[in-house]
């Protein structure tokens, strides 16, 4: 996540896609499990390549069963949070019962889409509710969405897309699910400068969400040679 | 209506000295001349049945339905004024539409019944409009929620019903759908119910010819409302006149 | 959405009131409409480029229908970032359309299309969009779009049955447009092209041959394009109607690695 966004690598003769991404100093990860979904990020906002805050929240509750990674410029990703948390709260109102995951990720998709030119987000929507229950939908910088079982985003993904791949397994249980999200995400931060700290967690189930955070001190032990 | 005349009735925007709105109980009234339409609410869907009256021989078969598509998952049988009936389906419509593009899924039925409520009732606030003279009756079938049916009256009002009538024969109709276990019956013999119901409170003496729409909503139709296939359609139709040529020979029978 | 374009473009300090001078200063005149009077807010930016994007749609017309396929990959540049992005979709019974480049913006004019379709079926006279007329609708939204310095930035090829005949088109992201019995998009272009030309120059074409060798170009493009798949979907139209297949999966061949000798 980066306060503003610096861009260390503008190179005119370089695609934009290229560079893109690298504004997006963060780790996030969203995963399904066999009762809802396990949320986590890392903890650290940058302002080029000082920390201006180690100990951030990049998850944001949205409704009570949903919540949102957050990726890209923190003011365009707290911005548009604030949005849909306040159409869906309407919304909630309006149909009287917990919006769908679905409908949040419409949302977000919407705003990212129409002005995508002028946002820099790329935010994975996760959730519970009683028509599919456990749900992550990725909607990244172009303002697509797609739902996805496992999803991971921001600048620290792009080292450990190899792990997911490797260790995802549908259905896991709760447990598995977290030291899943846990390992994945430090394996992230120690691999990218941007990403660091503390692994923040949530488990959304049908009951709600469950917040935890692994200190950065107690994080699982990789090789490091 | 007891107090017609006494000049409470000019304008939708006023009471009456005993606190009724003249102007919305006429609209009311324009429903109870129309052809009857009734909605069967089963256990696998939602069938609409309308008795369309035919004023004219010169009018072409088919011309002015009474049953629409508002989406694809969404039906509408109305009653009452086919001119105003149709400003209200194209309002569902536009409903329906924005909602697909602001969320992304189909609209739930009782999200869009509260929009098009809240938009009959406020032709009943303004001296400058006059309410719809017309009800509508709406229905869906999804696999999570099963099957819904909404009937929506001039006054703004609607409830969820498990069978509704409403027109001419509302009356007889309502006898005969109390008389069915709807929860336990499904589309198919719903079809055959309502057909029969139709041609049953027809009027024949008053109103000469009439034609039968059937639409459903229902499982077997992946929660699309369609037009009832004709081969069903006619079936229904043929088991419907032979039920009201037995009534009407052993009504002779007794004679 | 309604409620963000007036968080995005503030109204003016005083509202509804005439700007100064604007009782004689009418639009495009010289004094309001010189490049000297230009402020920042006047310019927009518009997508350069795409984001996460698919590559390749091929269509190839066969004598009764249409075959069309199509990978199911969005790169994110070079990161094979999402595996199931399906483009190959059936717009009515007698249409089937692919599409290529950014996957955001066809999401966009999919929603749109199939909003057309149900507003076409709410009319209820059994009357259908006709191939030639989506062709045609496509091709005024891109150019549209183009001209407003913000493309859709997608290749279309549209199948479809029009009247009874095979009709295949391909429409890119400034507009233009083109019929053809063979239409490859992207790299496609360059290496499936002529295979599928070879097979149309030979003639007598029936579904089932038309259907190996798109088969067969989705393998070519899997060995060659580096945005490729393994998993794509098939489509075919007929008269009688669309048929898309479940995704497939390209059994590779790399016995050629044998042939390399190894020092």
């Amino acid at each position: 996540m980066a306060a503003s966004v610096i861009n260390t690598y503008a190179d005119p003769s370089m695609p934009e896609w290229l560079s893109a991404p690298h504004s997006t100093g963060t780790s996030i990860m969203a995963c399904e499990f066999n009762g809802g979904v396990v949320i986590g990020a890392d903890s650290r906002t940058t302002t080029g390549a000082y920390i201006a805050n180690r100990v951030t929240d990049k998850l944001t509750r949205i409704t009570d069963h949903i919540y949102c990674c957050r990726s890209g410029s923190a003011a365009d990703t707290q911005a548009i949070a604030d949005i849909v948390t306040y159409h869906l709260n309407f919304h909630k109102m309006e149909l009287g019962e917990e919006p769908l995951v679905q409908t949040a990720a419409a949302i977000f998709r919407e705003l990212c889409y129409n002005y995508r030119d002028s946002l820099v987000a790329g935010i994975l929507v996760a959730g519970w509710d009683k028509k599919k229950g456990g749900q992550i939908y990725s909607v990244p910088i172009g303002g697509m969405v797609q739902r996805q079982a496992v999803s991971i985003g921001g600048s620290g993904s792009s080292y450990v897309y190899g792990y997911v791949d490797a260790n995802f397994k549908p259905n896991m249980s709760k447990e598995e699910a977290v030291k899943f999200v846990t390992s994945t995400l430090t394996l992230a931060m120690l691999r990218d400068g941007s990403s660091g700290g503390v692994v923040r967690l949530g488990v959304i189930t049908e009951s709600g969400v469950e917040r935890s955070v692994v200190l950065g001190n107690q994080l699982p032990k990789f090789y490091e040679g | 209506m007891s107090s017609i005349g006494t000049g409470y009735d000019l304008s939708a925007s006023q009471f009456s000295p005993d606190g009724r709105v003249f102007q919305v109980e006429y609209a009311a009234k324009a429903v109870e001349n129309s052809g009857t339409v009734i909605g069967l609410r089963g256990k696998d869907g939602v069938v609409f049945a309308v008795e369309k009256l035919v004023t004219s021989k010169l009018y072409e078969p088919g011309a002015n339905k009474r049953i629409f598509h508002v989406d694809e998952h969404v039906g509408m049988a109305v009653a009452g004024l086919i001119s105003d009936a149709r400003q209200i389906v194209e309002t569902a419509r536009s409903e329906a539409s924005n909602y697909r593009s602001q969320y992304g899924i189909p609209v739930p039925l009782k999200y869009l019944n509260e929009r098009v409520s809240m938009y009959m009732h406020a032709y009943t606030l303004y001296s400058a409009v006059r309410p719809y003279g017309c009800s509508v009756v709406m229905g869906t079938w999804t696999e999570h929620e099963g099957p819904q049916m909404y009937m929506l009256d001039p006054s703004g009002v609607a409830f969820s019903y498990f069978g509704c009538a409403v027109g001419k024969a509302k009356q007889a109709a309502k006898t005969e759908i109390e008389k069915l276990k709807l929860a336990d019956m499904t589309v198919k013999e719903l079809v055959k119910e309502a057909a029969r119901i139709i041609y049953l409170v027809h009027d024949e003496l008053k109103d000469k010819q009439f034609e039968l729409e059937l639409s459903w909503v229902c499982a077997a139709t992946e929660g699309r409302h369609e037009l009832v296939p004709r081969d069903v359609a006619s079936e229904a139709e043929n088991t419907a006149k032979q039920a009201l040529a037995d009534i009407e020979d052993s009504d002779d029978g007794d004679m | 959405m309604a409620f963000m374009g007036d968080m995005m473009n503030p109204a003016p300090l005083w509202q509804n009131g005439p700007s100064p001078g604007a009782f004689y200063n009418f639009p495009g005149n010289s004094s309001t409409f010189g490049p000297g009077n230009r402020s920042a807010q006047d310019f927009k930016a518009h997508s350069a480029t795409p984001i996460t994007t698919t590559t390749t749609v091929i269509g190839l017309k066969f004598d009764k229908g249409i075959v069309i396929a199509a990978d199911t990959l969005g790169s994110y540049g070079t990161l094979a970032r999402f595996r199931d992005c399906p483009r190959v979709m059936k717009v009515n019974d007698l249409i089937l359309l692919g599409s290529g480049g950014d996957y955001a913006d066809f999401q966009y004019l999919k929603d749109i299309i199939e909003q057309k379709i149900i507003d076409e079926k709410c009319v209820g006279d059994g009357l259908l969009l006709k191939p030639r007329s989506l062709y045609c609708w496509l091709t005024r939204v891109l150019y549209n779009k183009r001209s407003k310095m913000d493309p859709l930035w997608n290749n279309y090829v549209v199948a479809g049955i029009q009247d009874g005949e095979p009709f295949l088109g391909a429409v890119d992201k400034l507009g233009t447009a083109y019929e053809d019995a063979a239409i490859a998009t992207g790299l496609g272009a360059y290496m499936a092209t002529p295979l599928l030309r070879e097979a149309v120059d030979k003639g007598n074409l029936d579904e089932q041959s038309a259907k190996a060798i798109v088969r067969k170009c989705m393998e070519v493009l899997f060995y060659r394009d580096a945005r490729a798949f393994q998993r794509y979907q098939l489509g075919v139209v007929t008269a009688d109607g669309v048929v898309i297949d479940d995704v497939a999966e390209i059994k590779h061949d790399w016995s050629l690695a044998h042939m390399i000798h190894m020092k």
